[in-house]
């Protein structure tokens, strides 16, 4: 089980925004869909979590409402803006281009 | 994309500011929906309702703690964390009145005496001069031999003027002054004569009328005067019509062309403040066409732009290497002496200033540990609330920042404090002193002087709070909780014993300066002057104005009168005229060779000596040994052959293997020769200062009798020369009686400007009295916060060892082991700060120069001041050792061991 604290700082910024791409959620989903998304691997500990989502509030990559839930319930719902689909999009090509540098150098036999 | 995003976080912030509590309640509704949500799945999953609850709390970990992080996560946390710690912490110095008072207090002193410091430092080093670039301003001087800063002749100012490159002005003034008769009662003025550049360059513009033009810097070219405002209101009432009116000054008349405002005094030797200007021209003695005249003319110039000091200077080299050439006799080995203004003016007392700030910080220094120490007990005392405020959710930085913002906190409110004392007490201080200080009028609390006490104030909050907001930052919140714990009680021991002996070693170093600067005195007030200063009072004569233009005969006459009347006053023992040189007070030199030596070329290969125009009872009137032959008489006048009096440092030198009374000695120049013959010597007196007349390279003194001096000279003499007066009555009623005799012989004599010799004496020693107060004071305070250091520190180990105290009582302790424990400790730590303060004191003086140049007949590293000033603070540590350990001694086995 990786901590959040282990991943840079930033890839926890884009895994939210990722997934609240998918669709707008309140802090609780986003923490249970991280983690079956990812297998059960990516556990975001919940005091990492509201912290996080403040932040990216702050940037302006998302904003957030109040609605009602299923459950009946008052809860503050966030969903991606503009801006955060741009810095999704450039974090995710970040991600991808750090990723393969390093299995290409993970995957070195020796020579 | 940045306005963008500085909008959005605007919008998140502002909103925030203002509406703090609808934004934190909203936090709270989303944490309690998240732990609800948890705990709904956690049923789900099959747990028991109140687990699920807790679970989702644990998992959550800590509702209190999140909302904590998301806040400290938001822009503009900071503003709004730093406002509730102020409040928080002023909330808790409401709360604790006993610490905060005493701490207000000793900061309040400390901070003051700093602030108090400063001021004078900020108004007399750091304004800059009340004229246009001053920067640009330098003063210029002659330099020979022997006189680094000599006075300028006027032939050779007149080239300096045409000559130079370096110089945008360059002006010149000779302090003079005048008898005021015909408006109201008459008044002796003190005046300079001044050239035409004089206002122009310190950008000084007349209040009426015009400056002097630079035709009237020509000889006896014009009868012009300035005069002050001062002068204007006193004596003219301020009339409009005062410009072309005629004075009367010294029996000439003046016309009144200008006059100019008073606030720019210049405060050097040479340049005082002044009632009267005249055009240079307007001196009229013949001896100022003389080009080696030494007629007390110096210099002020302006640099051109772009041009440096050094340059000024190579360029000055260039001039007088001009005039040397064309001029040999008169100017060789004559160059300029080029000092920036502010130097002159300030240059002596810098270091001095510097090390009174040093001192006073080192004062501060020991306050602050103080109340650190305070602190430190304190937190004993507060250790459960920090731990219940770290459980409920503030993290260890924020703890730590919260300490340190309350003792920022007391320490503004000290400095706020100690700001009001220092400019009460700065003011009422400086003008109890004597003139020691220049420059003491812009002396006051200006922004600069508020900025260094914020600055000061705040340092010292964070120096004292650091500690112990360090140490809340490592402690852990379960052993805070506990009570009784002596782990931690151990180590705030330590350190508490480590500050004091850093007092101590601070307040030994204070007190080892203080000593040796005592002892200085002591020592300089031993030393003998040469004369005895003790009844004695010297003043300034003006003869009525007619004598101005009378001829010599007229002049000795009354000034022989005036001898006669003097000694007629009942008390009087003797009277004698003085012109020339004056101990301790003013110095002149003239040129002379001797006899057996070829006549020298010019007076640059003659040699020097101090020359000293005295009547025949000068000797009994200064109480000046007579060593060999005899002193002047009535005898030696202007009838009688030209003879002087030498002193055994002036024998020794020139006539070591034989006697001096009857050789000769010659001054003269080219076309004259004139013969003195020796038929006296005196001992030595101080010429220079008590103790600096031994390093001096001129010391050789010569006495001339004044009915001797030659009638060009005598010419300058009624306006104003010396008169010196021992009586054995006392000296008010001396002063009076000399002013009535005075008045009686002839209505319009002057007799102005009385002094002591003993006074005299004094002020040559006043800038080392005034050190030695000071740094006095400051030991004393830096002695007494840290005797209550130690105190303090020792009353509270007491407390936290009564227990046990109490069993070692109980098993068998004599109360005297108790007492010798507890002084035993405090013994042993300002003991070690002694060491300590010792070995900084034998590595400091060394580096600290401008202490040492205050030092006399002591060694920087005197065994003897060390030791007692040693002894002192081991006194006064056993005493601050003794209140505490006779409690310790009182205390009581069973009512300890009961409240265990």
């Amino acid at each position: 089980m990786s901590k959040p604290s282990d991943l840079v700082q930033g890839t926890l910024d884009m895994l939210l925004l990722k997934i609240l791409a998918l669709e707008p959620m309140n802090g609780f989903a986003v923490s249970q869909r991280l983690k079956r998304v990812s297998g059960d691997v990516l556990h975001v500990s919940d005091g990492s979590l509201y912290p996080a989502l403040h932040k990216l509030k702050q940037e302006g990559w998302i904003t957030a409402e109040w609605k009602t839930s299923e459950n009946g319930r008052r809860a503050k719902y966030y969903s991606l803006t503009r801006l955060g689909r741009r810095q999704l999009e450039r974090e995710a090509e970040n991600w991808g281009r750090l990723s393969s540098a390093i299995s290409r150098v993970v995957r070195l036999t020796e020579a | 994309m940045r306005p963008e995003r500085w909008f959005s976080k605007l919008s998140f912030w502002l909103p925030l500011l203002l509406h703090r509590r609808e934004v934190d309640q909203e936090l709270d509704d989303e944490i309690r929906y998240h732990i609800e949500a948890k705990a709904e799945e956690n049923i789900a999953k099959g747990m028991a309702p109140e687990e699920a609850r807790r679970d989702a709390g644990i998992e959550l970990g800590g509702a209190e703690q999140v909302k904590e992080r998301v806040r400290s996560v938001r822009t503009g946390a900071w503003l709004e964390t730093f406002l509730q710690d102020v409040r928080f912490g002023l909330h808790m110095l409401r709360k604790n009145p006993g610490f905060t008072v005493v701490a207000i207090l000793t900061l309040a002193l400390g901070i003051g005496a700093n602030t108090a410091i400063f001021s004078v430092v900020n108004g007399v080093l750091l304004n800059p001069l009340p004229y246009p670039n001053p920067d640009r301003l330098v003063t210029v001087d002659a330099s020979k031999p022997n006189f680094p800063r000599g006075s300028i002749s006027y032939p050779n100012f007149l080239d300096w003027h045409r000559i130079n490159h370096c110089f945008s002005f360059f002006a010149v003034s000779r302090p003079t002054g005048y008898l005021l008769t015909g408006v109201g009662s008459s008044e002796e003025l003190g005046a300079a004569a001044i050239s035409s550049d004089f206002f122009p360059m310190l950008g000084i513009k007349p209040v009426l009328g015009r400056s002097f033009t630079p035709e009237e810097d020509r000889i006896a070219a014009t009868d012009v005067v300035a005069i002050s405002t001062d002068l204007w209101h006193r004596k003219f009432g301020s009339s409009p019509n005062v410009i072309g009116k005629s004075i009367s000054l010294d029996g000439r008349g003046y016309i009144i062309v200008d006059v100019f405002p008073g606030h720019f005094d210049l405060p050097m030797r040479y340049f005082g403040s002044v009632d009267i200007y005249s055009p240079l021209g307007e001196f009229r003695n013949s001896n100022i066409i003389n080009r080696v005249a030494g007629l007390g003319i110096h210099g002020i110039a302006r640099l051109r732009p772009g041009i440096t000091v050094g340059q000024a200077r190579s360029e000055m080299r260039r001039v007088t290497d001009y005039t040397a050439r064309t001029y040999p006799d008169a100017d060789k080995g004559l160059g300029a002496t080029l000092t920036p203004l502010k130097e002159s003016i300030v240059g002596r007392v810098r270091s001095f200033l510097l090390l009174l700030l040093g001192a006073v910080g080192v004062v501060l220094l020991i306050a602050c540990v103080n109340i650190a120490n305070l602190l430190l007990v304190r937190g004993n005392a507060r250790r459960r609330e920090v731990a219940i405020r770290s459980a409920l959710g503030a993290s260890t930085p924020r703890l730590a920042r919260q300490m340190l913002t309350e003792s920022v906190l007391v320490a503004l409110i000290g400095g706020a404090l100690g700001l009001g004392f220092a400019a009460a007490g700065t003011r009422a201080a400086l003008a109890s002193l004597p003139a020691t200080l220049p420059r003491v009028d812009e002396v006051g609390i200006d922004a600069r002087v508020l900025w260094f006490t914020v600055l000061v104030s705040i340092l010292a909050g964070i120096l004292f709070g650091l500690i112990p907001a360090f140490r809340v930052a490592r402690g852990k919140t379960y052993e805070m909780l506990k009570e009784g714990s002596r782990a931690i009680a151990g180590s705030r021991h330590r350190t508490q014993h480590v500050l004091v002996t850093v007092q101590m070693a601070l307040a030994l170093v204070l007190l080892a300066g203080a000593g040796l600067l005592i002892r200085s005195l002591a020592q300089l007030w031993n030393v003998s002057p040469g004369f005895d200063p003790n009844g004695v009072v010297e003043f300034n004569l003006a003869l009525p104005p007619e004598f101005s233009s009378a001829s010599p005969e007229a002049i000795r006459t009354a000034l022989r009168n005036f001898d006669a009347a003097m000694a007629a006053i009942p008390g009087v023992q003797a009277e004698s005229l003085s012109w020339g040189a004056i101990p301790l007070y003013e110095e002149d030199d003239e040129y002379f060779w001797i006899e057996g030596e070829p006549r020298p070329a010019s007076e640059n290969q003659m040699h020097d000596m101090l020359d000293y125009i005295v009547g025949p009872d000068y000797l009994k009137a200064m109480h000046i040994p007579l060593i060999a032959g005899r002193f002047f008489s009535r005898v030696d006048n202007e009838h009688s052959k030209p003879v002087v009096v030498v002193d055994d440092v002036f024998a020794k030198k020139y006539f070591p293997n034989c006697d001096a009374v009857g050789r000769m000695i010659y001054q003269g120049d080219k076309t004259h020769t004139f013969p003195f013959e020796i038929v006296g010597v005196v001992g030595h007196v101080n010429q220079w200062g008590l103790d600096t007349d031994s390093e001096n390279s001129l010391r050789a003194q010569v006495y001339f009798p004044f009915m001797q001096m030659p009638d060009n000279v005598m010419s300058l003499v009624p306006s104003n020369t010396e008169v010196i007066v021992r009586s054995s009555g006392n000296i008010l009623g001396l002063i009076g009686s000399i002013r009535a005799a005075s008045s009686r012989l002839s209505g319009d004599e002057a007799v102005t400007g009385f002094e002591t010799l003993h006074q005299i004496v004094e002020a040559s020693l006043a800038p080392r009295r005034f050190a030695m107060m000071l740094l006095g004071s400051f030991a004393t305070l830096a002695l007494v916060l840290a005797g209550i250091g130690l105190y303090g520190v020792i009353a509270y180990a007491v407390g936290q060892r009564t227990h046990e105290i109490g069993i070692r009582i109980a098993l068998g302790a004599h109360p005297r082991d108790v007492f010798r424990m507890i002084v035993g400790q405090g013994f042993r730590t300002a003991l070690t700060g002694v060491f300590i303060g010792t070995a900084a004191v034998l590595v400091l003086v060394r580096l600290v120069s401008s202490f040492t140049q205050l030092l006399y007949g002591v060694g920087a590293s005197d065994p003897a001041t060390l030791i007692s000033v040693a002894i002192v603070l081991l006194g006064v540590a056993l005493l601050a050792c003794y209140i505490p350990a006779r409690r310790a001694v009182r205390v009581d086995p069973m009512i300890v061991l009961r409240c265990e």
